[in-house]
């Protein structure tokens, strides 16, 4: 190996050293703050390691894996959803609970998985890479078990997604078998070339085999109808997880499916575009419409993951008619809005509860406003942002969403976009309202009011500043996007 | 700059506003007058010596390669990627609504000054953010930018609503928010397909007002793109059938909100309509022009028909604020140099006469802590001087000769004779019908006898001072029109209108 591509594994290496650390040292001594101080330097480390040396791009490291300026921008942002959740962690299991360091590994693990995915144009460290993740959210979800009094139902949540989950992946699985019985190769650039050389008799197995893959990546996503198990997993995992699901977990698929799509050509089946246009246009509509009716927080973020995913699809189609690279940057500044919005979102979240007693109901944020005006400036701009309004990177990231729509002509999901966005309003309206109404009960022993770990306030100052920045003053990061995309 | 610093100004005063609450409640109205008061010295100074400020008709004119006097211009870069940029101008048009939005900034100030005393910070930081908005949505000259303000003024207004409207202001406001949002959003559409064929035509991404003036569309969709301008400016202006968000955010809103609203926000639309829709598709708004003048009558005797059977005061002055945009949406779309100048004059005087008679609304409510006129009654007696200007605007209003909105209505019949002797037959009818449901107004609450013995306490110094000024507005605009024609002119001639002779 050269030492090139010994360079550009170094962010993937720190990572799995830090887990290895991590292990080692929660064997030695169980100490909460170490532990949760420890992963958070590895994934420091982790994230800026690029910054000081600089990485060799693109370069194919071995056949499975290819570190370019996407796979980098895709693992940052993977990595600070890492960081995000472990710093919201150390406040919610301290004090209520007693084996907290195993946690941390899982994160670890999990975040890895999503780097590798974010990393891969290959079959084989595509499913690694997913599998790693989905084997850290089971144990992730079922994690407060132990507590003396879970918050929600955190085994039922576990068991569902366990199941729900093998089976997406065992989907996923038969359908790469069944393009590699057709193309003979598990590398994404050799789909291409293929469909010209195979018999025209054995095109439908070509593409039962794209449609199972997309299957598969639609029930990690989440996309309406594979979406049955989001609202349940959402309220029953402890709420960092949540915030790690929501976001670690489909920033990596969405970021290897997209590269799948367009290395694979497989838009050249009419087919593909229909269906994909079919989840996007189910999910932004069933996600919001379902979204309206939640009195729950976390199954209304839930809810809303899935109508925004239904957003990012529409991006992802457009790609079957505009450029490669506006579709690249579209996706990615979306896909980053969304990572900061929700990050954003279940910071406040999580800032209010902790694993003994989750404050996640509509009422329990009644008055928020004037309670604690720090967290519901927070979770304003985050709801701003969600709901597309300008001076948020939200509204930047609807933008590229209608302009690549227009330029793809799809009038038929910008319609749905549109109604999708309306509806959308009202949820995130009524929360908004809901935060600025007369605070009800006592103040005393509001949790609002006490005062918040450091970690957790710079989380939520970061993505604030972040989402406003973004949507004020965009364009040094679109620069930075379409340089990615041009390099893709 | 001036023009920027216009919105600074009110930016970092509400900011600051809010900042000084912790001060004591009374510091933020404080701070919020007098950004108001710099924003209208500012404002005064700009036309009546725009040399001091070193304004003439504007240089960089010729490197924007558009027509038409501006008096100020502005240019810069902000996101080159997709060709969005600050273009920032005013001409006489423009002018005078900034102005008429300063003032009635003023205004509302005034009304909330004995009003709102709960979180007063976070309250002038709002009004002050909206007007601010609507300084942006006047002046804006791109149309990714005129979106942007468009949404600005948009959030403020729905806190002022959500937090210090009355009984039923969570409907109020989401209804609110949710049709011009929805309808904004329709116009965002529209702009990027406008903007994405004049893409494709001169391969330059560019949302600049001048450069997308005269963009070719294909004639299966320019229909609907201009629809979608049309519905985002009607549900703002507000037209039938989609005005009804109007009377619910008016009656909930508090006194210095439905100042604003019926003062400036309304006007916001008509400003669209006359600035974008007419100018980017003219040849759809020939097509279209009969249809919309229909919709103005139908606005004009369906909500004057409406605000007749309505108990609630706030209620009803709002349907006859609809009823007079109607005016307003038929002198636009008659398209000639009367029919615009009308329309142009009946956005101003209306912006007086609404702002007036909901402050006077707004303040029977504070005081007697009721809207419904059954239960009024007799009040010249108790309160007289509140009554005179009652009835001094209600009849403005109804569009008595010698004020302004009379010169407004009378120019914009005058135009629509013109184009169809039909519509204009039906429109002139709705000034008949608005002469019964004010005077209905009028006699329900002042009039007869005070059967609940109502004791109230007259004007304050404030009220009757913001009022007093309003009154000399409309008169001078009834006297002396020509002042507010012949700024408005170089607008509609750079507007391509014809004027006759």
């Amino acid at each position: 190996m050269s030492s090139a591509e010994l360079t550009d594994l170094l962010q993937i290496i720190l990572l799995t050293v830090t887990t290895v650390a991590v292990m080692v040292t929660a064997g030695f001594k169980r100490d909460h703050g170490l532990i949760n101080a420890l992963t958070q330097t590895g994934l420091f480390a982790s994230l800026f390691i690029f910054v000081i040396i600089e990485p060799v791009t693109p370069l194919q490291v071995t056949p499975l894996l290819i570190i370019d300026e996407y796979s980098l921008f895709f693992s940052a942002l993977i990595i600070i959803g890492g960081i995000a959740v472990t710093a919201m962690a150390y406040p919610y299991f301290e004090k209520h609970h007693q084996y907290n360091e195993e946690f941390y590994l899982l994160v670890l693990c999990g975040t890895l998985g999503g780097v590798v995915m974010a990393a891969s144009n290959h079959f084989v460290s595509f499913f690694i890479g997913m599998e790693m993740l989905g084997i850290s959210l089971y144990a992730l979800i079922a994690y407060p078990i132990h507590s003396p009094k879970p918050a929600k139902f955190p085994l039922e949540a576990a068991i569902k997604y366990l199941i729900m989950s093998g089976i997406a992946s065992a989907v996923m699985l038969f359908g790469m078998a069944l393009i590699y019985a057709m193309v003979g190769s598990f590398e994404f650039a050799k789909l291409a070339q293929a469909p010209s050389g195979i018999d025209a008799a054995y095109q439908p197995v070509l593409l039962v085999g794209y449609l199972m893959i997309i299957a598969g990546i639609a029930f990690k996503l989440s996309l309406v109808p594979f979406h049955m198990w989001t609202p349940d997993v959402y309220e029953g995992a402890p709420l960092p997880v949540t915030a790690f699901l929501a976001t670690v977990s489909k920033a990596g698929m969405v970021a290897v499916a997209l590269r799948l799509l367009l290395a694979a050509e497989a838009f050249n089946f009419g087919e593909v575009t229909v269906v994909l246009s079919l989840l996007a246009a189910a999910s932004m509509i069933f996600g919001n419409l379902l979204a309206l009716l939640q009195s729950n927080l976390k199954r209304l973020f839930a809810y809303s993951s899935i109508a925004h995913l239904g957003y990012l699809l529409v991006v992802v189609i457009a790609a079957a008619a505009v450029p490669d690279i506006v579709s690249i940057e579209s996706m990615s500044y979306y896909m980053t809005a969304y990572f900061l919005m929700s990050l954003g979102g279940f910071a406040v979240l999580s800032a209010l509860s902790n694993s003994n007693k989750e404050l996640d109901s509509i009422t329990d944020i009644q008055g928020l406003f004037w309670r604690n005006p720090w967290l519901a400036t927070v979770m304003i701009t985050v709801l701003l942002s969600l709901a597309g309004i300008p001076l948020t990177a939200g509204f930047i990231g609807k933008f590229y969403i209608f302009t690549t729509g227009v330029e793809g002509k799809l009038w038929f999901l910008l319609t749905v976009l549109i109604i999708g966005s309306s509806i959308g309003l009202y949820y995130y309206l009524r929360l908004i309202y809901t935060m600025l109404q007369e605070p009800h009960g006592t103040i005393a022993n509001d949790p609002a009011a006490a005062r918040l770990p450091v970690g957790l306030n710079v989380v939520m100052a970061a993505m604030t500043i972040a989402i406003i920045y973004l949507g004020v003053y965009p364009t040094p990061f679109i620069e930075t996007l379409q340089s990615l995309a041009s390099t893709f | 700059m001036i023009l920027v610093w216009l919105m600074v100004i009110l930016f970092a005063g509400g900011i600051g506003a809010w900042l000084a609450e912790s001060r004591g409640a009374e510091h933020p109205r404080a701070v919020a007058l007098a950004a108001i008061l710099l924003d209208l010295f500012l404002v005064i100074l700009m036309l009546v010596a725009p040399d001091t400020l070193g304004l003439g008709t504007a240089d960089t004119v010729a490197q924007l390669g558009q027509q038409g006097e501006w008096l100020v211009l502005l240019q810069a870069d902000w996101i080159p990627r997709f060709g969005v940029s600050f273009i920032f101008g005013a001409d006489g048009l423009g002018l005078m609504l900034i102005a008429l939005t300063v003032f009635l900034g003023l205004v509302s100030l005034g009304a909330a000054w004995g009003e709102i005393h709960e979180r007063s910070g976070f309250f002038y930081f709002n009004l002050l953010w909206t007007l601010a908005g609507v300084i942006g949505v006047f002046t804006a000259l791109d149309l990714f930018l005129f979106f942007f303000f468009w949404e600005v003024m948009l959030i403020p207004m729905y806190f002022i609503i959500a937090i210090w409207g009355h009984e039923n202001k969570e409907y109020a406001a989401m209804k609110f928010f949710i049709f011009t949002q929805v309808s904004g959003l329709l116009m965002l559409l529209s702009i990027l397909v406008l903007v994405y064929f004049h893409y494709d035509s001169t391969q330059q991404m560019t949302f600049s007002y001048f450069e997308l003036l005269g963009t070719q569309l294909p004639d299966n969709i320019s229909m609907w793109v201009m629809l979608g301008f049309f519905i985002a400016f009607a549900t703002k202006l507000p037209a039938v059938p989609v005005h009804n968000w109007l009377p619910d955010a008016h009656s909930q809103a508090p006194t210095a909100g439905s100042v604003i609203l019926a003062g400036i926000l309304l006007k916001t639309g008509a400003y669209g309509l006359l600035r974008f829709t007419v100018p980017l598709f003219p040849a759809e708004s020939v097509v279209f022009g009969p249809y919309a003048m229909t919709l103005g009558v139908i606005s004009i005797l369906y909500t004057a028909k409406v605000a007749f059977a309505q108990t609630d005061l706030k209620r009803l002055i709002a349907y006859t604020s609809v009823s007079h945009m109607g005016f307003v949406l038929l002198g636009i779309y008659a398209w000639n140099a009367q029919a615009v100048q009308g329309a142009v004059m009946t956005m101003l005087a209306h912006g007086f006469s609404a702002a007036a008679l909901f402050m006077l609304a707004g303040g029977l409510q504070h005081r007697i802590h009721t809207r419904d006129m059954d239960k009024m009654g007799g009040l010249w007696g108790v309160a007289p001087q509140m009554a005179f200007m009652a009835m001094f605007f209600t009849v403005a209003a109804v569009g008595m000769p010698g004020l302004g909105n009379f010169v407004g209505e009378f120019l914009v019949l005058l135009g629509s004779f013109q184009v169809s002797h039909t519509i204009t037959a039906f429109a002139a009818l709705g000034l008949v019908v608005a002469a019964v449901y004010s005077l209905i107004v009028i006699q329900k609450v002042f009039f007869g006898k005070n059967v609940n013995n109502l004791k109230m306490a007259d004007l304050s110094g404030m009220e009757f001072l913001c009022l007093a000024l309003m009154m000399i507005g409309l008169i001078w605009m009834g006297m002396y029109p020509q002042t507010m024609l012949d700024m408005a002119q170089p607008t509609l001639q750079s507007l391509n209108i014809a004027f006759p002779g």
